[in-house]
């Protein structure tokens, strides 16, 4: 029943990282999808004023059809009036505060009737992270941010020296963090973000190629076993940054399968496209032999 | 232009320049003048009125850290362990068992008529049961169709039926949220901590409005417990102050017979610094008598027995890891600039000492951009301070107002658990404030813990927690202090005390009309003194008419 839930990203990191330009970066490229989102409070966030088509007390109206909500402290009461609204969008984004602390955003959604929680998206600014997190009011909350990273998006790459971002990339590994996905300016494709929606009723549309990223499609043997085969595609040395599918399991029931980074997501569909994913992972990362033979696999007998 | 003068068995002016006398005039609303009769008649014609003749009389009381949403909850059903006045003068007796409770509540549950009628209560505080935990079964036994739902004291744990959590859709195995514990079944025990886990359910059983907001009929009810307190100046410390609430509270403020001046602060969430430093100036322009804002709340941490207050080595006694923040230390820092630019006070709350720490370091550059002769931004709470950050607020020309009430009800606790012996020994070091120059006020945060200064004072004097020990000996302070601290201490802290706070010609009219004198009594009988009501702007308000 997973037709009816809204999914939802969060949209951590300290301030100055890039969250509101990622959100307008993905409101820009949308592509036909309905968003939501829902920010602490208005101001340096807004939404690039060519995108405002009319704004409210605590609404602004987006091109496309899009919505944007400050909820100040009242997350519950904000995202309750989101999944009364008609029609209802296709993805909402929550753009945390900069010392807010992810895991309870998403704790919140888990409480909440109507959604699906689409993973952590943490944007860290290469330039001053290191700095940000040795500093003595912030160092645990930013830490304590990029533990709760689903995906971790290294913004503003262009800014420290060549020298001073392999710091930054050592530092990240050296914390267990996930590997982090470069960007200037958050430019992202939309689907290695927001996964590949909408697709209820269509086959996983191919993306748009895109410099940084390469996408694979990969076909799922029928009579596999959905949780085992999510978790395994959450292992980082296949380099999956995003995947989304349809797979049927031994006794016939369809499964819709969701990967951001480490979170896997799956839940049974009644209805559902024919069986296929697709990855997304940064160029030259992705394993895609690693990949075939995870999917094409038999599913092993302690699965049933 | 009719002159009343007013005899009294004593009045405490809180002037030094004159600190007691028998008579005090007023004309229109004002203090005309106060010394003895013969002085005071040099003014030309007056009404002697000796209603006051047995009476001592104090400036009026101000309390500088309350909300108004107390007068919103006394709807719903008190079940508290200490005995509490409600603004109507009924004394609800403390609840002594959590049977006790439940009895209250099902008392109350047979007198609402509507069967699908929420049922709130509020103030419940288990530690004084040994600890036993109110479960979902408790309260079903008051009724299994009606949703319940009673909020903790500290206002961070909510008590739940099983009809409440599952309207809310939580009566289901499988949650894993950490304000949530689970029964052995597997669904929630009904006990939800924290803000996240509470408000889903929150809106089920009655608690359904802005935290932070109050009703017309709040703020009237306010206003009684605020006359009974003797208190004729609060603060309603975190208001939203949108344009209906602002448009209420004018209007309500401005009834003839409204007894008491508010200060709310506008809350500082949802609101770019800027933003929120325009909407400032606004509602200061709007100001009336009785009715002044302009100021601003900041929250920078939690609290320290929900753990999320932010503490500097060596962290919480139980090991729990390091709070919250509120707000991101470039958000205070661009407020400070810009309230100091543009002239608007600011009042923070900190709780843990590490957020003290931010405070004062934000508030150094901010002075240092924008140096200001008289700010008085207040931290607030304040509640871990040590000598060397009080040091430092005196030097910022800072002022605090610190939670002495807290000491009573939490200290134990405090003690045992969250931060130890030591630090839950200096915490709210009224002493040390003073020492370090510190213009101070004490508050009760009222609702957390009851309006009424003088029992306030009572704790700042003795530091008695509710086990009966004395904790903190060396920062008790005297009764002169503590009086002096609930009326001009708390008006300095929000720049009002050039016309409130003593007895002087030239301020407005407010007295605390007392039974007996506060510097008489035994300092343990404090609390005790009787407040007959108050003189507000010139008129008599009664408590026993309220
Ligand atoms: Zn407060």
């Amino acid at each position: 029943m997973t037709a009816g839930l809204l999914p939802a990203t969060v949209i951590g990191g300290y301030l100055g990282a890039g969250k509101t330009t990622l959100v307008n970066h993905l409101l820009r490229n949308a592509g036909g999808l309905r968003l939501a989102v829902l920010v602490n409070e208005f101001g340096a966030l807004p939404i690039d004023a060519d995108l405002i088509e009319a704004q409210d007390d605590d609404i602004i109206a987006i091109a496309g059809g899009c919505i944007c909500c400050s909820y100040g402290d009242d997350l519950t009461r904000a995202l309750l009036d989101m999944t009364a609204m008609d029609p209802p969008p296709d993805h909402l984004l929550i753009e945390s505060s900069g010392v807010a602390i992810p895991s309870m955003i998403v704790g919140t959604l888990g409480l909440l009737p109507g959604f699906r929680v689409d993973g952590t998206v943490i944007v860290a600014d290469a330039e001053t992270l290191c700095r940000t997190a040795a500093d003595r009011y912030l160092g645990d909350t930013v830490l304590r941010q990029l533990r709760d990273a689903d995906l971790l998006i290294l913004n503003k790459i262009d800014l420290p020296t060549p020298r001073a971002l392999a710091d930054t990339c050592d530092w990240i590994a050296e914390q267990g963090l996930p590997r982090p996905v470069p960007a200037r300016q958050c430019a992202l494709p939309p689907e290695a973000v927001l996964g590949l929606v909408p697709s209820t009723t269509q086959p996983v549309p191919d993306p748009a190629p895109h410099a940084a990223f390469e996408t694979l499609r990969l076909t799922p043997a029928a009579g596999c076993d959905p949780q085992a085969l999510a978790r395994r595609l959450t292992d980082p040395a296949l380099g999956v940054l995003r995947a989304k599918g349809f797979v049927t399991d031994l006794r016939g029931t369809r499964h819709e399968i969701h990967i951001v980074g480490a979170r896997a997501d799956v839940s049974a569909r009644a209805t559902a496209p024919a069986d296929g994913m697709v990855a997304i992972g940064l160029r030259g990362q992705l394993d895609t032999a690693g990949l075939n033979d995870l999917v094409t696999a038999p599913a092993p007998a302690s699965a049933r | 232009m009719t002159t009343t003068i007013y005899r009294a068995a004593r009045i405490l002016t809180m002037n030094p320049m004159c600190p007691e006398a028998t008579h005090v005039a007023v004309r229109d609303g004002r203090i005309l003048g106060v010394g003895p009769l013969a002085d005071l008649a040099t003014w030309g014609d007056y009404e002697l009125d000796e209603r006051f003749a047995d009476k001592v009389l104090m400036p009026g009381l101000v309390e500088g850290h309350a909300h108004a949403m107390e007068g919103t909850l006394w709807r719903h059903t008190y079940c508290g362990y200490f005995d509490r006045i409600d603004p109507d003068g009924r004394v609800w007796e403390g609840l002594k068992s959590i049977d006790a409770v439940l009895d209250r509540l099902a008392r109350a549950e047979a007198a609402l008529e509507d069967p699908d009628a929420p049922l709130p209560g509020w103030q419940l505080d288990p530690i004084y049961f040994d600890n036993r935990r109110v479960t979902r079964a408790d309260l079903d036994k008051v009724s299994a169709t009606r949703p319940i739902g009673v909020q903790h004291a500290s206002g961070h744990i909510l008590n739940v039926n099983s009809r409440a959590l599952e309207l809310a859709g939580l009566l289901r195995t499988g949650i894993n949220h950490p304000g949530i514990p689970l029964g052995e079944d597997g669904l929630p025990t009904g006990e939800l901590k924290g803000p996240e886990a509470m408000t889903p359910v929150a809106m089920h059983v009655g608690f359904d409005r802005d935290m932070l907001a109050c009703d017309a009929r709040g703020l009237r009810d306010f206003a009684k417990l605020c006359v009974r307190a003797g208190v004729t100046t609060v603060t309603d410390l975190a208001a939203r102050l949108n344009d209906d609430a602002v448009e209420m509270m004018l209007r309500v403020t401005g009834e003839p017979d409204y007894p008491a001046c508010v200060v709310p602060l506008r809350f500082f969430l949802g609101l770019t610094a800027a933003d929120l430093i325009a909407h400032a100036a606004d509602l200061k322009a709007r100001s009336t008598e009785r009715l002044r804002m302009g100021r601003i709340k900041v929250v920078a941490d939690g609290s320290i027995q929900g753990f999320s207050a932010r503490l500097r080595w060596p962290g919480y006694h139980n090991g729990a890891p390091n709070g919250l923040w509120y707000i991101a230390p470039q958000h205070l820092s661009e407020i400070y600039h810009l309230a100091l630019e543009n002239d608007l006070m600011v009042h923070t709350h900190t709780n843990g000492d590490e957020a003290t720490d931010l405070v004062l370091d934000m508030m150094e550059t901010a002075l240092r951009a924008h140096p200001h002769p008289d700010h008085r931004f207040t931290v607030q709470h304040c509640q871990l301070a040590d000598t060397a950050q009080f040091n430092r607020m005196g030097k910022l020309g800072m002022c605090v107002n610190l939670f002495a009430n807290h000491h009573f009800y939490w200290g134990d606790e405090h003690y045992r658990l969250t931060v130890g012996p030591e630090r839950a020994e200096r915490m709210n070091a009224c002493r040390t404030a003073l020492a370090q120059n510190v213009p101070m006020a004490i508050h009760s945060d009222a609702p957390i813990t009851p309006l009424g200064p003088l029992f306030t004072a009572w704790c700042a004097v003795n530091r008695i927690t509710a086990s009966g020990r004395v904790q903190g000996q060396t920062e008790r302070i005297s009764v002169d202090e503590a009086l002096y601290a609930i009326t001009m201490g708390a008006a300095y802290t929000l720049k009002m005390d050039h016309e409130i706070g003593s007895i002087e010609t030239g301020k407005r009219a407010d007295f605390a009309v007392l039974e007996t004198d506060p510097t008489k009594v035994a300092p343990m009988a404090l609390k005790d003194v009787p407040v007959w009501g108050t003189v507000q702007g010139g008129r008599i308000f009664p408590a026993g008419a309220q």
